[in-house]
Order: structure tokens, then sequence, then C-alpha cells
């Protein structure tokens, strides 16, 4: 579904990403871990087009996106949930799920958007700025969604969110995956979620990935080990 | 200074220098709905807002001109074709001017200001160059001539009440367009974060071409407005930039009712005091209680209160 081939990426002069190679599966849930700074967010970014790669290739269903500017890459089915959720602050929630619908040409927001998130639905008059954590994170994954994408990528959608929750998203997102029939790429720094929601976990260290093992095989102790502190 | 009239001469004088004000009041509005539209979306201050304004006093003096000598049959009428073709002349302009430009300059925030500046002189002497340095005057249709007397002391000229009308409906028509339409949507997700726009799909580039070009249209249609209250000369734009920031900042941006309530706060303080002391005392006095007030509140009048 999306190939990552021999990605580099930098900040000017400081090479972050030194050539990742992840090969995704339609219909599959890829979960990338790591600590801070080891280049989650960069290679999240850059497969968005907001930072320029320098090497190597992005391709979706053998298109390539390389090269290709933010709002073209989600009209050919990449969908962002961004660190922090980004949702427009002063728009109401209806009016933020709708800025997704520029890219699918959809004039109303699917239904079963609402039916995914009910909260939004009883909310859809409120400004996004005004909900709680948990409330700005569906509505993140629901915007992204209304650009009916072939691949979603969710950076830390765990972050700051109470332990409730955090279990309740990975339901939801398990059934995303199996009614919309798409693949998921979700960076992560929290294992029991990462183990909850993925089908292979991926380790990223130092812009390199040093592991890549199927939900089954996954060593918990050893992936812990590249998360602690 | 207020001893020198009486009670019924003082109620006049307000009466007609409100309705003054309100003249004032509508170019303010539609100056200033452009400039926040294009600050707010873009970052950059457009220096170069007024020389818009004043191409579309000089699409409406030429509209005039051509009517009267070709068409003068249709004078009556020639007005509203003069207010599209200002809008027109003005809005393609500025998309020129974006896409020549304001889009390589938008990571340098401060060099839109020299560059658009710069823009302001360029276009200032065009206009002396093409239309000559003398102030031009518009010729109006019989209709728009005269006032309307209300009471013995008070008479409200009728192109000042065309001109509110035409300001209140084109307030309407772009706070519809920004507030109800997809691409008003889209231009209010630029605005809050253009990198997440166009990472949900929103080209960011064509909203903000688009974007320049209504702002510095509605300068367009404001030169029309203007045309009525003043003549239009190569750098009469420029004495209306500065009042049109203040109304802006005032106003607190991104607030269209916050630039509204601005705008008309200073234009009849503006108005009224002018009255009774000379212009530039008024202006003084006016600029003082807006820093006075801007120290309390920074934001401006209106901010959203949200999370960030």
């Amino acid at each position: 579904m999306l190939a990552i081939n021999d990605l580099h990426v930098a900040y000017g002069q400081s090479e972050v990403l030194h050539g990742l190679n992840i090969d995704v599966a339609p219909n599959e849930i890829v979960a990338i871990m790591g600590r801070n700074g080891m280049g989650k967010t960069t290679l999240m970014k850059s497969l968005m087009g907001i930072i320029p790669q320098r090497k190597g290739s992005i391709a979706m269903n053998g298109t390539e996106l390389g090269g290709l500017k933010s709002y073209e890459r989600v009209a050919k089915g990449l969908a962002y949930v961004p660190q922090g959720r980004m949702i427009f602050s002063t728009m109401t929630v209806k009016e933020n799920i709708e800025t997704g619908l520029a890219a699918s040409g959809d004039s109303e927001v699917p239904a079963d958007i609402y039916e995914l998130f009910p909260v939004l639905l009883e909310m859809k008059g409120r400004r996004g700025g005004n909900l709680s954590g948990g409330q700005q994170q569906q509505l993140a994954i629901a915007r992204a969604l209304a650009t009916r994408p072939k691949v979603l990528l969710l950076d830390e959608p765990t972050e700051g969110i109470q332990p409730s929750i955090i279990r309740e998203m990975a339901r939801t997102l398990k059934r995303i995956r199996d009614s919309r029939g798409l693949s998921i790429i979700v960076s992560e720094q929290v294992l029991s979620f990462a183990l909850d929601v993925a089908d292979r976990v991926l380790v990223i260290e130092n812009g390199e990935i040093v592991r890549d093992e199927p939900r089954a095989g996954v060593d918990e102790a050893q992936v812990a080990k590249y998360l602690s502190v | 200074m207020f001893g020198d009239y009486s009670l019924s001469d003082l109620g006049a004088i307000f009466a007609m220098q409100g309705f003054a004000g309100l003249i004032l009041f509508s170019v303010y509005v539609l100056m200033a709905l452009g400039l926040a539209i294009i600050f707010g979306q873009m970052g950059v201050i457009n220096m170069a807002h007024g020389e818009f304004m004043i191409l579309g006093a000089y699409v409406t003096w030429m509209t005039s001109n051509f009517f009267q000598s070709y068409l003068p049959s249709l004078f009556a009428g020639y007005f509203f074709i003069a207010m599209i073709l200002a809008f027109l002349a003005s809005g393609a302009l500025g998309m020129l001017v974006e896409w020549a430009l304001i889009r390589h300059l938008y990571k340098r925030p401060l060099d839109t200001l020299l560059a658009t500046w710069g823009l302001s002189l360029i276009l200032q002497q065009a206009y002396r160059s093409i239309f000559g340095a003398r102030e031009v005057g518009v010729e109006l249709p019989q209709w728009m001539l005269g006032s309307k007397q209300v009471t013995d002391t008070i008479e409200i000229p009728i192109n000042g009440m065309f001109v509110m009308a035409l300001t209140v409906l084109i307030t309407l028509a772009v706070s519809y367009v920004l507030f109800w339409s997809r691409w008003g949507r889209q231009v209010r997700a630029v605005v809050q974060n253009r990198v997440m726009a166009g990472a949900v799909g929103i080209n960011t580039e064509k909203v903000d071409r688009y974007t320049f070009g209504l702002g510095c249209g509605i300068a367009g249609i404001a030169g029309s407005a203007f045309t009525m209250i003043g003549s239009t000369g190569p750098t009469s734009g420029q004495l209306y930039i500065v009042d049109t920031f203040l109304v802006v900042v005032f106003g607190g941006a991104a607030s269209l009712f916050g630039t509204i309530a601005s705008a008309f706060s200073i234009s009849q303080a503006q108005s009224t005091m002018e009255f009774f002391m000379s212009g530039s005392m008024a202006k003084v006095l006016t600029l003082l209680a807006i820093v006075a007030i801007l120290m309390v509140r920074p934001q401006g009048l209106f901010a959203l209160k949200v999370r960030k």
C-alpha cells in the first residue's frame, strides 16, 4: 500500500532520518515506537510533505508521492492526525470535519464518521478549541477520515489523554481499519497501546529502524528497553 | 468649547457630524475588511492597500467619464458598473501581486512590509504618470446629489446614505462568504494553521491567491465609495492606510465584528471632535485613547476565547 524506500530527511545539514525502509500492507496497522527525538514526528511530517525529503522515495500503490505538496498527497490518499491534534480551535466541530471535505469532494460530512464518534455529533456546534483533549483527538481523527484516506498517519495519538480513553481509542482505530479497509501508521511511546492496536511493531532509534516484528513475535522487554528514558 | 452653542444646535451638530462620520466609517470598514482578511490569512501587512483603493477610485472615475461621453442616457446607473469594475481591477492586480511578489516572501514577514511599501510607491508613481498629478473628481449622477432634510437643522446627504447601504451589503456578503461557504471555511482553516490546512487537503496557495485578490477587490470598492467623499489623486490612498491599520489592531485581528465596532468608534470620535477642534488635535486625542485602551486590552476589542 505504502512503500517507503531509503528515506533520508534532514533539517539543514543535520540529517535526522538515515535511509528508512518501511512497507505497509493494505489493511495493516503498523506502530512505530521510539523515544523523544528519535525521528517519529520527522518521519510523519516528511510523509505528509511538511518537511522535504533529501533522498529516497515514498510511493502509494506505486504512485510516487515525494515532491508533492501536502494537499496533493491528501488527494492521493494520505491523511494525517498530527501530534498535539492541531484542530482549528476557533472553528466549530462540524466545520473542522468539513475542512477535510476539500480533498474528497463530498459536500456533506459522511454519516459513518458521526457513527464512529457520536460525541462529535452531540457537540457539532461547539468551537473545537473548547473540547477536552480526548474529544479533540476524536475530532482530529474524524477530520482526517473525511478526506477518505487509504493510509492514515497518527502521530502520538495517546499523548495527554487519560488511560480509559486510550483503550477506547485502540478499539476505535481497529474498527476504522475493519470498516474502511485502510492502512494505519501510528507512532507511539506507550507500549501497551501499541500492542493493543498494531499488527506489526517497529522501533525507531536515532533515525533508523532497529526492530521490525509482527505483533505475535514482539519481545516486550526488548522493545521497552528502547523506550525507557 | 460647547459653551457657544445652544442645546438644539449641539444636537444638530452631533447628528450631522455623526452622519459625516458614518461615511468615513464606511470607507474604514471596507478598507479594514480587506486588510484584516489579508493580514489574518497570510500575516502580510499590505502597505499598498491604500493604492489598491485608489485604483478602484480611478476606475470609477474612468467609468464615469466613459458613460458621460458615450452612454449619457445610462449615466444614472454608471456607479454600479464602476463598482464591479473597481472590484475586478483591484482584485486582479492583487492576485498578480500575490503571484509575482508576495508568495515568495511568506517566510519573511518583515520583508513583505518593505516590499508592499515599495509597491505602494511604484503604484503612486504609475498613477501620476498615467492619470497626472492633479486630483480628479467624479461627477455624480443626479439622483445621488442633494440631501434629505430631516429637521430644520439636520440634513443628510443622499450619496452618504448610499455609501452606507453599500457597506452594509458588502460586509454581509463578505461575512456570508467567510462563515458559510466552503471556500470561507478553507480560508479560516488556513488562517488558523497553514501547515495543518495543507495536511487536511486544502490547496493553501490557491486559497492565498484568491484571498489576496478578494481583500484588494474590496479595497477597490472602498475606492469607489471614496470618490464620493474626496477627490482622487495619486497619493490619496496613503492618508487612509494608517487609520485603517489602527482600525484592524484596535478591533482585534481575525474578528469581523471587532473590526466593525472599532471602525465605528474611531470614525465617530474623529468626526465629532473635528468639529470642535483642529483635525490634528482630534487625531491626537483619538490615538491617545486607542493607545490607552490597547495597553489594557492588547488583544484588541474583541478576541475569541478558546483553548490554544
